[in-house]
């Protein structure tokens, strides 16, 4: 299969880079994406077995995970520092939420913007980072923000990821990163802003 | 490190004739009979036996030779993480498993791989506890349990695919670990899942077409014996998950199960004894109908599960022949209850590791109290309690042998832990129904309450004459042990288990170390011995994780270090020089 193939069945690139720092970030997520293809054939598969209009697509709003009644776009002021929130996306128009699949399934976490550098700023919403919540190691969600590491932690086997360095493995038995998704900001409202830097799920063996 | 270069040169010269061999001969089918009374060259099922010995007949390696065991061949599973299994022989087939529902089949002489069975497994699904613990035979097919919650059926010739059934529901977390039990035309597995929400059973699959028979569940409901130490529907998500193959006693036909803990950890929303958790419970395997069981921790607050199920030894205690069932349990005591009369009682129990908990055990009945200041809950603060959430033992096996008449354990000492206050906890579909921070529980291993240094050892291996009660020998070792632990008629005991990646031999009287060999990764692998051509080999997988990963975290962050067990599954085969 070819890489113009799985990059299309990951989704979403085909939107354009709103600037420079956004289309180095494209550039970036796209080499995630072949690196994937090759190493971890499977991962990549997992999503291709979702139907195209299950998964997320750019311009698609967050919910919060489990939130009861009426769907409501997450907005910067929901968000706490430090404190990570599991979210699903949000297709408003359709008013449907797109929680069929967990692969769809976002970590949201907000961090002081003086912590970020240029190239995760770029990618955050006012602070508010977005990472796919399942570990790449086995697939458990990832929910727990350990503060004094900086760093996401899973329970199932303590794989460690850094948020504030698009993901990148800090500890543990995870092969790779935490897949980072793009946020930005529709006024108060965060919004998809492309796809995920590396196919979500956890890494298969062959 | 002498040792591992001579058995690499074994390797490379014993692997050559391999490529040109001829698969071994006809298959055997496995029988009733021959599962009831197991040849001495075969390893037919996870302990060898039905009453769950770990223990091999088999005499031509001794503690006299040991020292010149080599390498007789190795294979490279290709997968990460626990490889668990026991190397299952037959007849010269070899079968293992592997982490993600493989199945390989191996010329047991030469390690040439035969055939191997891939389980596809959803893209979406989670693995807590990436293992699996072995393949039950019988007939000519071979049954794997996987981590999606499928039972498979496979051709021991061809490993081509017969029927596959689903026995839970992956999406709600179930999912199997353990080796199936065949008897009577059965095949027994259970769900584990005990951080998942899980209402724990057994169930039975007819051995030839997949139909289920029978499934009992293991927290009684509204109206069942035990139902009534349930409030409400808690008993729904309670948890007493099934983690490892059961016993089996012929003569009584009952199966011997241990359960896991009740769900969630923190006992405030679930008063009561959450019968049959934390037990052994007892199946008749026509019917699937529970005949008895003893609880070893009632209201378990501590993540105690008792999963391996108990050794069947008809013995000697204390000048009274007794049809005994064994278990070290998870709690830090050695459990010993009478299984005649097809009921249930206590004997006696001993502590094996330290423990701050349990206050008594009532001596007629085995039920313990506990140290209430030591149960964590609200209002309670952190609490410190020993043994650990790991507990004295796991699920790693212990073995019997009738030869010694001694009882090995593998053991965890001097480890404690800590839990802070519970957290608000809803069962979901899912998702973790634990009850306490994560971030607590991946930090919680302790040492002993008061002591800021780290004990001079951890893990044992120790063996008990339970004709006496007492321990006859222990080896301790720096570090903590994860090693399932194989006995043989050649006097001697087998394990590996420690983070050095060594596989080791013990004189089974005496407890001297004989061998030790350092394997590619960690041993947390059932050891297995059998018989090709009138030679003995000793097998075993190689390959850290799961666990004994989740402790050597925990005891890095106590020591301040960052010790690596490197992952990777190798089968190591050995045998004597020539």
């Amino acid at each position: 299969m070819s890489q113009m193939e799985q990059r299309e069945t990951c989704g979403c690139t085909a939107q354009a880079p709103v600037d420079s720092t956004r289309r180095k970030i494209f550039k970036i997520a796209a080499l995630g994406l072949a690196a994937g293809v090759g190493l971890h054939g499977r991962a990549a598969l997992a999503l291709e077995t979702v139907p195209e209009e299950l998964r997320h697509a750019t311009g698609d709003l967050l919910v919060e995970e489990d939130a009861e009644g009426e769907p409501t776009p997450l907005k910067l002021t929901d968000l706490r520092v430090g404190k990570p929130l599991l979210a699903f996306p949000y297709d408003a128009a359709a008013k449907r939420i797109r929680s069929e699949t967990r692969l769809n399934k976002v970590v949201l976490l907000r961090l002081p913007e003086a912590e970020l550098d240029a190239e995760t700023k770029a990618l955050s919403a006012g602070g508010v980072l977005a990472f796919s919540a399942i570990c790449t190691h086995m697939g458990c969600d990832i929910k727990t923000f350990m503060g004094s590491e900086k760093v996401f932690a899973c329970f199932c086997h303590a794989s460690k990821f850094r948020p504030l360095e698009r993901g990148s493995v800090a500890g543990g038995p995870a092969p790779r990163a935490l897949p980072v998704l793009p946020l930005k900001l529709d006024g108060d409202t965060l919004v998809i802003a492309g796809p995920f830097a590396t196919p979500p799920g956890f890494t298969a063996q062959a | 490190m002498k040792g591992l270069m001579k058995g690499i040169a074994v390797c490379a010269v014993a692997v050559l004739p391999a490529a040109v061999s001829a698969a071994p001969g006809d298959y055997a089918p496995v029988t009733d009979a021959r599962l009831k009374n197991p040849e001495a060259a075969n390893w037919l099922q996870y302990r060898g036996n039905y009453a769950g010995w770990g223990y091999s007949p088999l005499a031509q390696i001794t503690d006299k030779n040991v020292g010149k065991l080599q390498l007789a061949w190795a294979f490279a599973t290709g997968q990460k993480e626990g490889h668990q299994s026991p190397p299952i022989v037959n007849n010269g087939y070899m079968f293992v498993t592997t982490p993600g529902a493989q199945v390989i089949a191996l010329d047991a002489k030469t390690g040439k791989e035969l055939w191997r069975y891939k389980k596809e497994l959803p893209g979406e699904m989670l693995q807590l506890h990436p293992t699996n613990r072995g393949v039950a035979l019988y007939g000519d097919k071979v049954y794997v349990a996987t981590v999606d919650a499928h039972l498979v059926a496979l051709d021991a010739k061809t490993g081509k695919e017969l029927w596959i059934k689903q026995v839970g529901d992956w999406k709600a977390l179930q999912y199997i670990t353990l080796a199936p039990l065949a008897a009577k035309g059965k095949i027994m597995v259970g769900s584990s899942g005990g951080e998942t929400g899980v209402r724990g059973f057994v169930a039975a699959f007819d051995a030839e077409t997949g139909n289920e028979l029978w499934r009992t569940f293991t927290t009684a409901a509204p109206g069942e014996p035990g139902g009534d130490t349930w409030p409400g529907e808690t008993y729904k998500n309670g948890g007493g998950s099934i983690w490892i193959t059961g016993t089996y006693d012929p003569d009584t036909n009952l199966a011997y199960w241990g359960t896991g803990n009740p769900a969630p950890w923190p006992t405030e929303g679930r008063k009561g004894d959450n019968l049959y958790t934390g037990s052994t419970i007892t199946l008749d395997v026509d019917t699937g109908a529970l005949k008895s069981y003893f609880q070893y921790n009632p209201n378990d607050a501590w993540d105690w599960d008792e999963v391996s199920a108990p050794l069947l030894i008809d013995t000697e205690v204390k000048g009274k022949k007794v049809k005994t069932a064994v278990h070290a349990g998870r709690n830090g005591y050695l459990w010993v209850l009478d299984r005649d009369g097809q009921k249930l009682n206590f004997v006696d129990a001993y502590p094996y590791v330290n423990n701050n908990t349990i206050k008594s055990i009532d001596p007629k009945t085995g039920r313990p109290t506990y140290f209430e200041e030591r149960r964590p809950g609200m209002g309670k603060g952190d609490v410190h309690f020993c043994p650990s959430l790991w507990g004295g033992k796991d699920w790693t096996p212990e073995a019997y042998n009738p030869k010694t008449g001694l009882l090995y354990i593998p053991a965890n000492n001097n480890l404690c832990a800590e839990l802070p206050e519970p957290e608000p906890t809803k069962y979901k579909k899912g998702d973790l129904y634990i009850g306490y921070p994560i971030e607590a529980i991946l930090t919680g291993l302790r040492w002993e309450m008061g002591k800021k240094d780290a004990p001079k050892t951890m893990g044992e291996i120790q063996a008990w004459d339970l004709k006496t009660g007492k321990q006859v020998w222990t080896h301790k070792f720096p570090t903590f042990n994860w090693g399932p632990l194989l006995t043989t008629g050649g006097n001697l005991v087998f394990g590996g288990g420690t983070n050095d990646r060594m596989f080791r031999a013990f004189n089974a009287t005496t407890g001297k170390l004989l061998w030790e060999v350092p394997t590619p990764s960690g041993v947390t692998g059932v050891p297995t011995a059998f018989e090709v051509n009138g030679e003995q080999y000793i097998a075993v997988q190689s390959g850290w994780g799961v666990d004994a990963e989740r402790m050597q975290g925990g005891i890095n962050r106590l020591l301040g270090e960052k010790t690596v067990v490197p992952q990777g599954g190798t089968v190591m085969v050995y045998k004597l020089a020539k």
